[in-house]
């Protein structure tokens, strides 16, 4: 049932209107609207019970195991929330001058500086709002650095075959083309093959590490000097920083832009698909050309840098600071862990993917890199058993949830065939683990017992898989009623 | 160690089980060199009691002002009920709707909002949502280059639009060979100037009300547009559209596109973000509309259900073809708007409009009244206006922050040739009251900086 089904004319949540009247006679007629928008007229109840009930239908990091590759689905401290809702800092404009907003710039403050400490990077802009949207930042800086040494003729990017789709598209968005090179049977970069990639048009690489194949890049210094000698920036995309928070620095591998997801490492909400946070943080030759603001320090005094003190930035990414809320709940998180905390991400969510992969692998399940090390994630290829039973990853999916699990990501990345890709984050306890191998062992004898009960999985979800190629045919993306 | 559950048991089991002796051994891939270990800059962990305490002090040292600034951010109240439903955890954490038949409740929460947008917009399609609404302006003006069918790379961007969503759109496009061609206003009225001979052009944005909180001709502007054979962009606040004229039925055929900031739908203002960004368009333009749409559909038992659809345009899919590198929305502050449009309905969002409206005009009557106070421009304005002062802005302002009251946007840094405006907004949230003591301060405080020196007035 629809909000709008709910919908009665006339009917209004009253204690939500305003008791000011006005007239609208100032404004032309024709400027003004000649029929009302046809929102929902339901009482406050009705509102309450609706969005309650259809919250029920979610899956989330509350209510069950969320083991999803790559997106580092780990538990969100409530204290990060109510303390980033405190009343004065919500009621603050965001034009409001700089002496109003002391508190909350110190916050500001503190927090960058601890992700220049964290990733071992010069300096650090918060301005991007998401992860795709700190990558833009980031070649853009790259760009920017290239034009401004008149090194023009560099024009690609190379992007590795396993990376995510946000890497080649953000180059282009930055007028770049994009090289994939390939990656080899140990889910490394094939440095041969990058070898023969780079030149004088070589603008740049992007680079995961750990990978999205879950392995860390053994050669990563030997790689980025190939990049640097041939005069191309490295930048790393920090999608896979809680592999190795506090432990490794992006910065001390080499790299010159890197951008993180505080929605992942940091433990800010998803919120069902955002909003995120993608600080970027830049060594020091792309110091000059970070977005703005950035937060300064005056002896003191916090303020807001403009386009006079970063005369050479790539400019402005937002009406605001960004989104500013979210990097007050990774600022409470970062002082609730402190350094010793961070350290343990790393550990935890490593120790936690190998026992989880150790005992996936004993209990017969084949992983895509045997001979390597789980970082945070590893990948579980079922293309055997596809071939075998017809169950494929997504069935395999499916059925998770009628066992209560989140599914892990599948057919990424692209490379590995009938892929789970499996990240069980530091939060998880070990119970928590074995549940989940439990639900995988039991599946797989379902698989090759009665492989169509799978394959029709789920069954007790709200609905049963869903039909997309009709959503894709015959679109209904807002609400007609009948006539 | 904080949100661990690990005890020491476990971790002794959990290493035996992989056949490691310590944690340590499972980084043995990584070259050495590269452990650097400790961190200096990030302080030792605290307990929630102390990093509460913390975080109320700063708050408390920020406090509470009485806010006339708009420019683009408004301060409405915001229903009790909206975040404490936003803030469960079964909307807060959950992740982007890709498992379908596990996250029905944000994508029929998507759907709805999508719906809500189109009716307020009166255009066909909506997406899930953007960034915010600078980021929007620049995925639209993106959009109509690549749905123009001239192959134009210019777009037409009045100065009556943000100044900092001008640069917003200068950061995202400047790469990509599109020329942003700014288009002057009248100083008379506020109101933008279309120039005879624009030659071939992609799209014009057209900002209801602008910057100045002028109410554009839009209907003439749309005709003009689409006579030019260009794409209509309209930029609108949600809020106003309860009362104006919907861009769908902007002059003879309606806006192609429309776009803007969500904020003023539930989200507090908190210092810039997270809000949201939206974006409609007519049904031609879906395919290359940015970011995520959500469709309805039915499941294997033809029982009604939503997924995320046209999927091919996004970047997992088309990876350096795709419309956007976008994979976000601001799913939890659309979680909060879609709620924030049911609770007021359409006669309670005419009425915060309406409130705004009549409280800013109330409000730049008193002032206006007040020596050395005019308003800049002499046409219909909505819930926003600018006023000049016959005293320097900057001062003036601060003047008014010793008592408590932000009393607006300067305006004399983005457009000096208006001399010493500032931008003044009072939403429904504010009293008779609150405008008489804004009007009591100001009228005090430009008169005795007329009969003192200034400079007894700084800091």
């Amino acid at each position: 049932m629809l909000i709008f089904d709910h919908s009665r004319p006339g009917r209004t949540a009253t204690a939500q209107l305003p008791a000011t009247d006005g007239s609208l006679d100032d404004i032309p007629a024709a400027f003004r609207r000649k029929a009302a928008p046809g929102l929902p007229e339901v009482s406050e109840l009705d509102v309450v019970r609706h969005y309650t009930r259809l919250s029920q239908k979610n899956f989330s990091i509350d209510t069950q195991f969320y083991p999803l590759g790559s997106c580092t689905m780990k538990y969100n401290p409530r204290a990060c929330n109510s303390l980033a809702m405190l009343p004065q800092f919500l009621a603050r404009h965001p034009a409001a001058p700089d002496e109003t907003g002391q508190g909350f710039l110190s916050c500001m403050f503190e927090l960058q500086e601890m992700l220049k400490d964290v990733t071992g990077m010069a300096g650090v802009s918060m301005a991007p709002m998401a992860g795709a949207h700190g990558e833009f930042a980031g070649v853009a800086m790259i760009r920017a650095y290239h034009d401004a040494r008149g090194d023009t003729a560099r024009r690609e990017i190379i992007v590795p075959d396993a990376a995510h789709g946000t890497n080649p598209a953000t180059a282009t968005m930055c007028g770049y083309t994009v090289k994939e090179i390939p990656t080899d049977a140990t889910g490394a970069v094939d440095i041969e093959a990058l070898k023969a990639a780079v030149g004088p048009q070589t603008a740049g690489l992007m680079l995961t590490n750990p990978s999205t194949l879950g392995v860390f890049e053994k050669r990563i210094v030997d790689i980025l000097k190939i990049v640097h000698d041939a005069g191309g920036l490295a930048y790393y995309d920090g999608a896979n920083l809680n592999a190795i928070l506090g432990y490794v620095r992006p910065g001390d591998m080499g790299f010159d832009v890197i951008h993180m997801n505080l929605h992942k490492t940091f433990s800010t909400p998803h919120g069902g698909g955002g909003p995120g946070a993608g600080p970027v943080g830049v060594s020091q030759r792309l110091l000059p050309f970070m977005p703005i603001p950035l937060v300064l320090n005056d002896n003191g005094f916090y303020r807001l840098a403009t386009e006079a003190d970063v005369p050479q930035s790539i400019g402005r990414m937002s009406a605001n600071m960004g989104n500013a809320g979210v990097l007050m709940r990774a600022y409470v998180y970062a002082r609730l862990l402190g350094r010793e905390g961070m350290h343990r991400v790393a550990e935890y969510a490593t120790l936690n993917a190998n026992y989880l992969m150790a005992r996936l692998r004993a209990a017969g399940f084949e992983l895509a890199y045997p001979e390597r090390r789980a970082s945070h994630e590893f990948i579980v290829t079922l293309k055997k058993l596809k071939d075998a039973t017809g169950v494929s990853a997504m069935d395999f999916a499916k059925r998770l949830l009628d066992y209560g699990y989140h599914a892990p990501t599948t057919y990424f990345p692209l490379l590995v065939p009938e892929c789970l890709l499996i990240e069980p984050t530091e939060t998880e306890s070990r119970e928590t683990l074995d549940g989940f191998v439990d639900a995988m062992v039991r599946i797989k004898h379902e698989a090759e017992t009665n492989p169509d009960l799978v394959k029709g999985a789920p069954y007790t979800l709200p609905v049963r898989r869903l039909d997309d190629v009709k959503a894709a045919r015959e679109l209904d993306l807002a609400y007609k009623p009948a006539a | 160690m904080p949100f661990i559950p690990h005890t020491p048991d476990d971790v002794a089991a959990m290493l035996a089980t992989i056949g490691a002796s310590s944690i340590e051994d499972l980084f043995d891939e990584i070259p050495p060199a590269l452990k650097t270990g400790k961190l200096k800059d990030v302080p030792e962990g605290e307990s929630e009691m102390a990093v509460a305490r913390l975080m109320q002090e700063r708050a408390a040292a920020d406090g509470f002002w009485s806010n006339f600034i708009g420019a683009g951010v408004y301060e409405h109240h915001i229903p009790a009920a909206i975040w404490q439903i936003t803030t469960r955890g079964e909307f807060y954490s959950a992740y982007t709707p890709y498992q379908a038949e596990a996250s029905q409740g944000t994508l029929q929460l998507i759907y709805e909002y999508q719906t809500m947008m189109t009716r307020l917009t009166g255009l066909d399609a909506s997406n899930a949502s953007l960034y915010d609404g600078a980021s929007a302006l620049a995925e639209a003006v993106l959009m109509a280059v690549r749905a123009h069918k001239g192959k134009s790379r210019r777009v037409l961007m009045p100065k009556t639009v943000h100044p900092t969503y001008r640069r917003v759109v200068v950061t995202t496009v400047k790469n990509q060979g599109i020329e942003l061609v700014e288009l002057e206003y009248d100083p008379a009225t506020g109101m933008t100037v279309l120039p005879a001979d624009p030659g071939v052009f992609a799209g014009l944005v057209i900002p209801q009300p602008n910057f100045f909180g002028v109410l554009e001709d839009v209907h003439a502007m749309t005709d003009w547009t689409h006579t030019h054979g260009g794409m209509a962009i309209a930029l609108v606040n949600p809020t106003t559209l309860a009362v104006l004229e919907a861009p769908g039925k902007w002059g003879q055929t309606g806006a192609d596109i429309a776009c803007g900031e969500g904020q003023p739908l539930g989200a507090p203002m908190a210092s810039g973000g997270p809000y949201f960004g939206f974006m409609c368009c007519r049904q031609d333009f879906v395919r290359q509309m940015p970011g995520r749409i959500v469709g309805r559909t039915v499941d294997l038992d033809g029982k009604p259900g939503f997924a995320l659809t046209l999927q091919a345009r996004e970047q997992h899919i088309r990876r350096s073809k795709a419309t956007s590198n976008i994979c976000t929305n601001q799913g939890l502050v659309v979680t909060a708007a879609t709620q924030y449009l049911s609770l007021l309905g359409p006669a309670g969002l005419a009425k915060v409009a309406t409130a705004s409206h009549a409280n800013t005009q109330a409000l730049a009557d008193k002032l206006a009244a007040i020596p050395g106070v005019k308003r800049a421009f002499a046409s219909p304005s909505f819930h926003e206006v600018v006023l000049q002062l016959d005293d320097k802005a900057a001062d003036v302002l601060r003047a008014l922050r010793a008592q408590g009251i932000l009393g607006g946007y300067d305006l004399s840094g983005a457009y000096p040739e208006l001399g010493n405006a500032i931008l003044v907004c009072a939403t429904e949230t504010k009293t008779d009251a609150d405008l008489d003591k804004y009007a009591q301060q100001l009228e005090r405080i430009l008169s005795k900086r007329r009969e003192a020196p200034p400079c007894a007035y700084k800091g």
